[in-house]
């Protein structure tokens, strides 16, 4: 059982590394959206510095959106998916391994970039090793509540943005304890409570978003 | 063998029994509804005493917060329908599903509406960002999330299906968005404006209240009977009761 997830993890992983142009192109994106902020707000230092959690928590999701397409779509194009489910293998195993994937391609690079783009930002450095960790507890939830809709919208036309249309307000609760994590850090009253907030949604997340996929994806291809 | 058929509610799970009954019911509650309505309206502007903080701005609430009532249980029973489509593998369902799902939309948005036209005097802006405007704010994305994704699925069965999925996911997190945003109001600024001290109301204003929400409740159930004939015949379109249903009809007219 733990091969399959581990074969299915290796070869997105490996196919990600092929074509790694579009992790790239996503880390890209995350750091462009980033740095139109100042240019929209006006570059003062103080506000730069209240906004900046904000700002690099709305940047990762949507750059997170903007790849969720990547986990299915593919495969689905060209039937790996169909002969996936096919498979007597448990559905949950590989999809968790394909989400995973999706994680460690998209949202690892993210936060190894956050720390360079909070100097950007003027961010302090306390400051930036919260937004870390909240980047590093909330990015699991958006892989894996994205993963579902991305499954539910699978092979459909207008896709990307009826993509965004179902999992942006699901991802609202995210945005809040993730910025907010880095401002009660930054007000004094400590972020513990909002990044064990997001860990138990991690895992709440685990839990039951795998099973939802699994359903959305056997929808998808019959 | 009609006799030997036992009462069951399973019955009305075959689209083609629950046609005609949704087609006796719908008008009487459409009745129920204007005479309620209009009952509860008398009541809420010519009745109900004025208010003596908020002078007459107050009366938008006899719309307002039957609307808002109706916007957040409209999807509690669209997840339900939902669960029950995905347990039991009937169309009626989900059929019921999309047919809740712009009833409660239009709820959500007049909800806002009526909100931001009582904020306007009361607030001194249309618009604040507080816990229980937002969350309906996201409601309304999540009603149109729904109605677009089974909008945009083009065979029925699969379109049926994704928009439960899709209905149980967000009614899992219409809870969790309702206290993050609670919380995130409450730590960026203290309640300068909380709606949850409600003020002891005069009996009469409840009463209208009341009134209207059961207004609401009727509009709401003929409505949507309604909506759900029309996806019946458009869903059943190939079987010969229909054909005879449509015929009959062609020579009523």
């Amino acid at each position: 059982m733990l091969s399959v997830f581990l074969e299915v993890l290796r070869r997105d992983l490996l196919l990600a590394w092929r074509n790694r142009a579009d992790v790239l192109v996503t880390l890209a994106f995350f750091t462009i959206v980033a740095c139109l902020f100042p240019f929209g707000v006006g570059s003062e230092s103080n506000q730069l510095r209240a906004i900046a959690p904000g700002v690099l928590w709305v940047a990762a999701l949507l750059a997170t959106l903007l790849s969720l397409h990547r986990i299915f779509a593919q495969d689905h194009s060209d039937g790996v998916l169909e002969q996936l489910l096919l498979s007597p293998e448990p559905a949950v195993l590989w999809a968790l391994a394909k989400i995973l994937a999706h994680w460690l391609t998209t949202a690892l690079p993210l936060i190894l970039a956050a720390p360079a783009l909070a100097l950007l930002f003027d961010m302090e450095q306390s400051a930036t090793a919260v937004l870390i960790l909240s980047l590093a507890l909330g990015t699991p939830i958006l892989s894996l509540l994205g993963a579902v809709g991305a499954a539910l919208t699978l092979g459909l036309r207008g896709g990307g943005m009826l993509l965004a249309l179902l999992v942006l307000p699901l991802f609202v609760p995210i945005l809040i304890f993730g910025a907010g994590a880095v401002d009660a850090h930054l007000s004094g009253t400590g972020a513990a409570a909002h990044l064990l907030l997001l860990g138990g949604g991690s895992l709440g997340a685990l839990a039951l978003a795998p099973w939802a996929c699994t359903a959305a994806l056997r929808i998808a291809v019959e | 063998m009609e006799s030997a058929q036992r009462f069951s509610l399973f019955r009305y799970a075959a689209p083609n029994m629950f046609y005609p009954l949704a087609g006796r019911l719908a008008p009487m509650f459409a009745v129920a509804a204007v005479v309620l309505a209009l009952v509860g309206l008398y009541m809420g502007f010519f009745v109900a005493p004025t208010d003596a903080v908020q002078g007459e701005v107050y009366r938008v609430i006899f719309i307002h917060v039957p609307a808002a009532w109706m916007s957040m249980f409209i999807y509690l029973v669209m997840a339900l329908w939902s669960g029950v489509g995905v347990v039991f593998n009937t169309r009626l369902s989900a059929m019921m599903a999309q047919a809740l799902a712009p009833t409660g939309a239009m709820f959500c948005f007049v909800a806002l509406w009526t909100g931001a036209l009582w904020g306007r005097p009361t607030w001194g802006a249309y618009w604040v960002w507080d816990a229980r405007l937002t969350s309906q704010l996201l409601l309304l994305f999540l009603y149109f999330g729904f109605m677009a994704l089974t909008a945009a699925i083009e065979d029925p069965r699969r379109a049926d299906r994704a928009g439960a999925i899709l209905a149980l996911v967000g009614a899992v997190n219409v809870p969790i968005i309702y206290f993050s945003v609670t919380w995130w109001n409450t730590l960026h600024q203290g309640a300068s404006v909380s709606l949850t001290k409600a003020p002891s109301m005069a009996t009469t204003m409840l009463w209208a209240m009341l009134i209207m929400a059961l207004a609401s409740w009727a509009y709401t159930i003929a409505v949507v009977l309604w909506r759900v004939r029309g996806l019946i015949l458009e869903r059943e379109r190939h079987t010969e009761w229909v054909a005879a249903e449509l015929d009959a009809a062609e020579a009523r007219a």
